[in-house]
């Protein structure tokens, strides 16, 4: 319904079409196109080098492209720098600070600079930072620093939103805090373009979701519509005998596959699940456990980029994954 | 550009550098134990001795040669002797490429009987702040001595220093020198170090970055950057003098002149800093390239010893320093009080400064290319 509702007042936000950027011989960015409308939480996913930051910088004007066109909030973002920032909330990837500097002394310095009033405890209290507020830089954790570079993003109140792996590194209860900040942004009407390597955030946050590889786009859309067109349909999974398997093949006119101890049925609908259960039943060959099971965001992810994101971002991903 | 974003950066860039202490620890205390060092060493008259070229009018009187006596004993001088036949002693010295000479006159002996007061003349260069000194005051002293032997201290045997008229008849000792080159040396060396490093750990921390994604710009950041520098050289400056008056007596003084050159000098130096900094690929090749800099121009532009004192080809080297004329200007404000000299050296400082400004906003990038 939320979708809808924003079909009908389409407004373009960041517009990106043929969109190159050559380092050197290497291209990272080859010829992407992309919409996103305001009030959009959009998240932008793809492997290790994929083509993610590059994007995002020339985005936030940080880079120059190499070719293409790039409209944020109808500016060019490398030209019109300095107009473009007063709208833009920042947190780049590895974000870094002045080490003996506090949080609390960033907030008030980027709202000076904003020329902004800003309430520097209510922004830390909303990015759960209040008990750090007057730790140097240099004495954060690793996820406070994080949290650090989202409050400075906040200072300006800004309409658009770019945040490059917001919560990489971050405990789960971190990483919680900081989706309800993303949440409570799209509930403001901002534009959050959000980069990651969490599919389950990406399920959860995002209206609509970007894969890249290799500097490619591979499937745009609501992560649904991507999992409906990319994903296989939905498996009912017994735990039985391999023979139950050419049991069920020979009554029924779906995709049955056996493994291990494992016989998988593909559904078509519904109904099939009591058609195929009937069936077992009728059989009488012995099983002890069933489930159902649907391709997740990941599991069309892993098959679109053709590997893992990255043995070490497995953890976190896989842990979102069961659902 | 903005006064008030210049305004805030400069209160971050402040509480940064004061918190990490380091940058304030070579910028105030470390030019103070330089002038305490320096000023300590040579100050003391522990060098070795002085040739001293004596002409003695007095017809080798008994109480002459006495006198002279005495001024050998002293061990910091060492005496030659000079016939009264060649005439005027000044004119001799420059001929001889000699420079120290004292004249005992005619009618020596019988004035300190008569107890009528008589000149003893000390001739020095007046641009060897340090020999002069030893010479004057080793005659001085036996002088003195001699007074009090026979008049209880009146003033018989009074001594004179011929001096050139451009030093307006002061002479000058190494402390008087040391106090200005001190200041150069942190006009120069304060700003410079710090921003080598500031620059290229910057870039490499992605601050710059970090700073670009707000309204502040480049040259208001290079402005607060410098205005900080100037802070720290005044707050500097009148520390070092207080100390040289303090501790040894030196002979100079707070100038209004001297100003131009503690507001020049730190944009100069800032600007360069960061120019180094930015041609550099990493912190590292970005300390080599501000050593390069900065070590020639520590050494030969007068901060430790007058530049007067350096032979011909050196002297052309330092003339081609940036920070020759900060030292330089800063002796015409607060020794010689020459105008003339030190709105010449302002010139120079003030153009290079401004190039150098423009070329820095110009090289460093916010953003990457
Ligand atoms: N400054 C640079 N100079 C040269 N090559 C670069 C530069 N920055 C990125 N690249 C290259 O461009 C490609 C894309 O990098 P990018 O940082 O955009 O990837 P990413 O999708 O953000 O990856 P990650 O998920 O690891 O953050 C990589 O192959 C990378 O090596
Ligand atoms: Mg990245």
């Amino acid at each position: 319904m939320q979708r809808t509702e924003a079909l009908i007042n389409l407004v373009e936000v960041i517009a990106i079409r043929k969109l190159v950027k050559d380092y050197g011989n290497l291209r990272a960015v080859d010829g992407i196109d992309l919409s996103i409308q305001k009030g959009e939480v959009y998240a932008f996913l793809g492997p290790n080098g994929a083509g993610k930051t590059t994007t995002v910088e020339i985005l936030e004007g940080l880079r120059p492209r190499t070719s293409g066109e790039v409209e944020v909030l109808g500016l060019d973002p490398w030209k019109d720098n300095k107009k473009l920032i007063r709208q833009l909330g920042v947190i780049p990837q590895d974000f870094k600070f002045f080490d003996k500097i506090t949080p609390k002394e960033a907030v008030a310095f980027y709202a000076g600079l904003f020329g902004k009033r800003a309430d520097a405890d209510a922004i830390l209290k909303k990015v759960r930072l209040e008990d750090k507020a007057s730790d140097r830089y240099e004495t954060l954790s690793g996820g406070q620093k994080q949290k650090m570079g989202l409050a400075l993003a906040l200072v300006n109140e800004p309409a658009v939103l770019f945040l490059d792996e917001p919560t990489t590194g971050l405990d789960p209860q971190a990483r919680r805090s900081i989706w309800e900040v993303i949440r409570s942004l799209r509930s403001e009407g901002r534009t959050v373009f959000l980069t990651t390597h969490y599919l389950e955030e990406a399920q959860l946050l995002a209206d609509r979701v970007a894969i890249i590889n290799h500097g490619k786009i591979v499937a745009t859309g609501s992560p649904e519509d991507i999992i409906r067109e990319h994903g296989r349909s939905e498996v009912l999974s017994l735990q039985a005998p391999p023979k139950l398997a050419d049991y069920l093949r020979s009554k029924l006119d779906l995709p049955v596959r056996a493994e291990d101890h494992t016989v998988d049925v593909e559904l078509n609908s519904n109904e099939d699940v009591l058609r195929v259960l009937t069936l077992v039943q009728q059989s009488g060959i012995p099983w002890t456990g069933v489930s159902t099971r649907q391709d997740t965001l990941e599991d069309v992810f892993i098959r679109l980029v053709g590997k893992t994101t990255e043995s070490g971002d497995v953890g976190p991903t896989a842990l979102g994954g069961s659902k | 550009m903005s006064p008030r974003r210049v305004y805030l950066n400069l209160g971050v860039f402040a509480k940064g550098y004061l918190r990490s202490r380091v940058g304030l620890f070579f910028a105030l205390v470390f030019p103070v134990i330089l002038i305490l060092l320096f000023g300590a060493i040579f100050s003391n008259s522990s060098t070795t001795s002085v040739d001293v070229y004596v002409q003695n009018l007095d017809h080798n009187s008994p109480l002459s040669l006495q006198f002279l006596e005495a001024l050998n004993s002293t061990k910091v001088v060492h005496l030659h002797f000079v016939s009264p036949s060649v005439g005027n002693l000044s004119k001799w010295l420059a001929a001889n490429d000699q420079s120290d000479g004292l004249v005992i006159p005619a009618g020596f002996a019988a004035g300190y009987f008569n107890k009528t007061p008589v000149n003893l003349t000390v001739i020095t260069n007046p641009q060897d702040a340090t020999t002069s000194g030893i010479v004057y005051g080793a005659v001085d002293g036996v002088a003195n001595y001699f007074n009090l032997q026979r008049a209880n201290g009146t003033v018989i045997l009074n001594v004179q220093q011929l001096s050139p008229p451009t030093l307006g008849g002061q002479s000058f000792q190494y402390i008087d020198y040391l106090v200005p080159g001190l200041i150069g040396f942190s006009v120069l060396t304060s700003p410079m170090f710090s921003m080598v490093n500031i620059s290229s750990e910057y870039k490499k921390e992605k601050l710059f970055r970090q700073l670009s994604l707000t309204p502040l710009t480049k040259s208001e950041w290079l402005s607060s950057t410098i205005i900080w520098y100037i802070i720290l050289t005044l707050v500097s400056t009148v520390i070092m003098v207080a100390v040289g008056q303090g501790a040894f007596g030196a002979k100079v003084t707070l100038s209004p002149l001297m100003l131009p050159f503690l507001v020049l000098g730190p944009i100069l130096f800032t600007s360069l800093g960061l120019l180094a900094g930015s041609i550099s690929k990493d912190p590292e090749t970005a300390a080599v390239i501000g050593n390069i800099i900065t070590f020639p121009m520590m050494f030969l532009s007068g901060t430790f010893f007058p530049v007067s004192l350096f032979p011909p080809w050196l002297v052309t080297v330092a003339h081609v320093l940036p920070l020759f004329y900060v030292i330089d200007g800063l002796n015409a404000a607060m020794l010689y009080g020459n105008v003339g000299t030190a709105l010449f050296d302002m010139a120079v400082v003030g153009i290079l400064a401004l190039i150098l400004f423009i070329a820095s906003v110009r090289v460093f990038q916010w953003r990457e290319n």
